[in-house]
């Protein structure tokens, strides 16, 4: 057995006063002070490290991103000339006359116009004949006259133009040919060159030539994906969650679904996409790399997230209003419907947002059901093959030639402008209609 | 097409059923009020006849469209083929399978011609029974919209429940809105648990679960190289901890902590205002863009890095560039954890100890933290449970072989990356090499689910012992 315990207040008698003023006590409060410091110090270093990277993400795509807005254009003079056309002039006075020219002979002709562009004849992008198309079949009759247009380059000038290459590095390891150097050189000499807004960007599909390749497929895409999924999700979601907030009796069923939701939440999201090449493509038949199947695999991978906020929402609606509506003669139902569920929208509303955005942003669940797919046209409907925003990003980033770098940051631009508006509204709705009780 | 048609024309006559329900209740309050208050004469509100006479048009009308449009291809499909002489009846269900797309191909004209002869004449066949099917659901659809509507029209009078038999039924929808979150579960459990016994019946699952040698090349010819494939899966069960358990959790555990701590007892409310909305940005960056980030910017400034060190053989893909990201992306998920089990401490602690003359630092460390601790590990597991099923950060900026290392500058490949590889080429479903992916997949189900039990049990214990 040890000694008798000294009472405490007996041991701090015999301690006496502590003398705060003795050097090696103001050295402990200068050193515990010094830990205060920095351990504060600590926490502001990892915010800021935490803020720092997410300013250099966000600057690197910006930095990269920008240019992808933009391309270059060449001017050609061009005689719109109907031998070369392989049209007659008078056929196309006729009332046949646009079919007859949208039919007509542009790549052979862009390649006459080619040659005033001497040795930066093969400078110009696979599809700049379009471009004499619109402008023909928008104004007729320039046919038989000279117009100067301004056509698109290919991807290496356009790069050139754009400074995206280390010029003083030694030239086989600059990434671009001695050829197109050249070619870039005479045309930009020759004042023929021009960067503009690259519209087609934002309206076409995907394409190999970074040049031509757009993201308007995509966002369609993404758009009528999200459309079924908001369709299933949002009624599905709300439902359930009034069901389990108002009506369900507490016992096994209720307990069951509410552990399924909370493990659904938390499954990862290529775990739905298992389920919707197995269940979905593979039993059901539904037809692989659509919007419809899209829709359906991440309505279920959002559905506990707008369950999880009702059910928040739901909660927060004070009792009084539900035992209000009940004496005056409304039914559990009615109370629901026609109290409870509109004072919870506003909360409901902004989980829904943040459960849709996370929907846009999803790729991996879409990759397993082939959303992959190289669509070079905007799909035509729930049924047909289409690719979604982040999974153009994904295929994109994947492809070896280096005019895809900006545009890969570039569609990463619009999709981070989408989502942070979507997030900016849900912390709206969060904010003006959302009642403290 | 046509059962689109069919769908709208019986929704627009359960909207007229609903609107004669509706004004015969409304007939009837009126009639029984007799120039009165209308107040008490009949039981229900004229919108609950109305929608119980909708109802009952509805729900039968409804199952049989429904039923049709899941069953109605496979009843053509076997009439058609039942037209043909026994000699011509395709002789494996995949030659018939092949046919039948070419009949429906031409069918619906994507398919300008058929390379079998055979679907050419049945088309027409397939063309006119579809057509017959259509009619005749459809017929039956609206035969028994009018029956049910009849019935139900029939069937109200002044003191008719209409509201109590509604109600009844929408709480029956409600449950069952309800359950589809099971369904979703058990459609898991059982999709993932099928297709892997399909694979374990090629590849034993010890091997599968012990095996070091993973390369699931399976060859095309018997006698080539590496013909059989082998499916050990340590490696990449390994990859994976190392990428979202140790590399990722070492960069978000102590970022996260110290942010949380940081914001919860030191931050300026204004400060707080601002610097939680930069945390739930990070959080709200598609996974994509990481993954992007990752392979273009920070794996080539890591290889740089491990160069310098003096490293030759420096994976441009390295675990260590994809778990960084991984990390940062988990940040704001580990600092939202440990921000609420801070909080939860209850204040008395804090104060007494910041009343003994502790600075704020020696409470945090000697009094908060231990105190939220569990906490703060059930919220650590939920993110490791995250990280370990993140896909497309690993898919884009991991590698795909299968080493067993532990330097943090080579190439390993996780469970998520071996599943979008197997899962994404043009194969057939049949072959142990993508059936390996849903076993891949049952593995991390299991091990993120019990992960999330054990964690969310851990948190829900800890709050318990502060309330």
């Amino acid at each position: 057995m040890s000694a008798p315990a000294v009472p405490l207040a007996e041991r701090l008698q015999e301690r006496g006063p502590t003398d705060w003023t003795a050097p090696e006590m103001q050295a402990r409060i200068a050193r515990r002070y010094r830990g205060e410091r920095n351990f504060r110090r600590l926490g502001m270093l990892a915010l800021i490290v935490a803020a720092s990277f997410l300013a250099f993400l966000l600057f690197t795509i910006v930095r990269d991103g920008w240019t992808g807005f933009q391309r270059s254009e060449a001017r050609l003079e061009v005689t719109f000339d109907a031998a070369v056309l392989g049209v007659d002039p008078a056929a196309v006075r006729g009332p046949d006359g646009a079919a007859l020219l949208a039919r007509a002979d542009y790549p052979g002709l862009l390649l006459k116009a080619a040659e005033q562009l001497g040795p930066a004849s093969d400078t110009l992008s696979d599809a700049a004949w379009l471009e004499l198309r619109d402008a023909l079949l928008a104004d007729p009759a320039l046919l038989g006259k000279q117009a100067s247009l301004w056509v698109p380059v290919r991807s290496g000038i356009d790069l050139l133009a754009k400074g995206k290459y280390d010029l003083s590095a030694p030239a086989d390891s600059r990434g671009v040919s001695d050829e197109e150097v050249a070619d870039w050189r005479w045309l930009d000499g020759q004042g023929r060159l021009r960067t503009g807004f690259n519209m087609a960007f934002l309206t076409g599909a995907d394409s190999t030539e970074p040049e031509l390749a757009g993201i308007g497929g995509a966002a369609l895409g993404s758009l009528l994906t999200l459309l079924i999924t908001i369709a299933i999700a949002f009624p599905l979601g709300v439902l359930s969650a009034v069901w389990l907030e108002e009506f369900a009796p507490r016992g096994r069923l209720a307990d069951l679904i509410e552990l399924s939701i909370n493990n659904l939440a938390a499954v990862p999201s290529i775990i739905f996409g298992l389920l919707g090449l197995a269940f979905f493509l593979n039993i059901a038949g539904l037809p692989r790399s659509a919007p419809l199947v899209g829709g359906i695999t991440l309505a279920l991978m959002i559905m506990p997230v707008i369950v999880i906020a009702a059910r928040v929402a739901i909660k927060a609606v004070p009792p009084s209003i539900r035992d209000a509506a009940l004496g005056i003669g409304a039914s559990p139902i009615q109370v629901v419907f026609h109290h409870v569920l509109p004072l919870a929208l506003p909360g409901i509303m902004t989980g829904t947002i943040i459960g849709i955005a996370r929907a846009l942003g999803e790729t991996a669940p879409l990759l397993l059901i082939g959303m992959r797919a190289f669509v070079t046209d905007v799909p035509e409907g729930i049924t047909a093959p289409a690719t979604v925003l982040p999974m153009q990003v994904f295929l994109w980033s994947d492809d070896v030639q280096r005019g895809f770098v900006e545009k890969t940051s570039a569609a990463i631009l619009v999709l981070l402008v989408i989502l942070i508006a979507m997030n900016s509204l849900a912390i709206y709705l969060r904010n003006r209609f959302e009642r403290r009780w | 097409m046509r059962l689109l048609i069919a769908l709208i024309l019986v929704l627009g006559l359960a909207g007229l059923a609903y609107l004669a329900g509706r004004a015969r209740a409304d007939r009837m309050a009126l009639a029984a009020a007799g120039g009165g208050s209308r107040l008490g004469t009949i039981h229900s509100r004229p919108v609950h006849h109305g929608v119980y006479v909708a109802m009952l048009a509805l729900a039968p009308a409804l199952l049989v469209l429904l039923g049709w449009g899941v069953l109605g291809d496979r009843m053509v499909a076997g009439q058609v083929i039942a037209t043909l002489p026994a000699a011509e009846q395709p002789a494996t269900p995949n030659d018939r399978a092949a046919l039948l797309n070419e009949v429906r191909g031409l069918v619906s004209g994507d398919l300008p011609k058929a390379f079998n002869p055979l679907a050419e004449r049945l088309a027409p066949v397939y063309a006119a029974a579809d057509a017959n099917g259509d009619l005749l659901a459809g017929a039956l659809a609206v035969a028994l919209l009018c029956a049910g509507g009849a019935w139900g029209y029939s069937r109200l009078r002044p003191d008719f429940r209409a509201r109590n038999r509604v109600e009844r039924h929408v709480r029956t929808i409600l449950l069952l809105t309800s359950v589809v979150a099971i369904l979703t579960t058990f459609g898991i459990v059982l999709s993932l648990i099928f297709e892997s016994i399909r694979f374990f019946q090629m590849v034993s699952p010890v091997e599968f679960l012990t095996g070091l040698q993973w390369s699931p090349q399976t060859a095309l010819r018997a006698d080539q190289v590496g013909a059989s494939g082998a499916f050990g899966a340590v490696p990449l069960f390994w990859g994976t901890i190392f990428i979202g358990a140790i590399i990722a959790m070492a960069v978000a555990i102590p970022l996260g902590l110290m942010s949380a701590i940081y914001l919860t007892q030191y931050a300026d409310p204004r400060l707080r205002r601002w610097l939680k909305p930069v945390l739930e940005l990070l959080a709200g960056v598609p996974t994509v863009v990481y993954g992007f980030f990752a392979a273009l910017t920070v794996a080539p400034l890591v290889r740089s890095f491990a160069v310098a060190l003096g490293m030759t053989d420096a994976s441009s893909d390295s675990a260590l560039a994809a778990g960084l990201v991984m990390g940062i992306m988990i940040v704001p998920f580990v600092s939202s954890m440990a921000d609420d089990a801070l909080t939860a401490v209850p204040g008395a602690m804090r104060d007494g100890s910041l009343a003994m003359g502790a600075t704020m630092s020696e409470t945090v460390k000697k009094v908060m933290v231990p105190a939220a601790l569990p906490g703060i590990i059930g919220g650590v597991l939920l993110a490791v449970s995250r990280a370990i099923g993140e896909t497309m950060i690993v898919v884009m900026a991991a590698g795909l072989a299968a080493n067993l290392t532990a330097n943090p500058f080579s190439s390993v490949t996780t469970v998520t990356t071996q599943i979008v590889a197997l899962l994404t080429g043009d194969q057939e479903f049949d072959s142990a090499k993508t059936l390996s992916a849903f076993a891949l997949g049952l593995v991390l189900f299991v091990m993120t689910l019990i992960l999330n039990i054990y964690a969310l049990a851990v948190v829900k214990k800890y709050r318990e012992a502060y309330e």
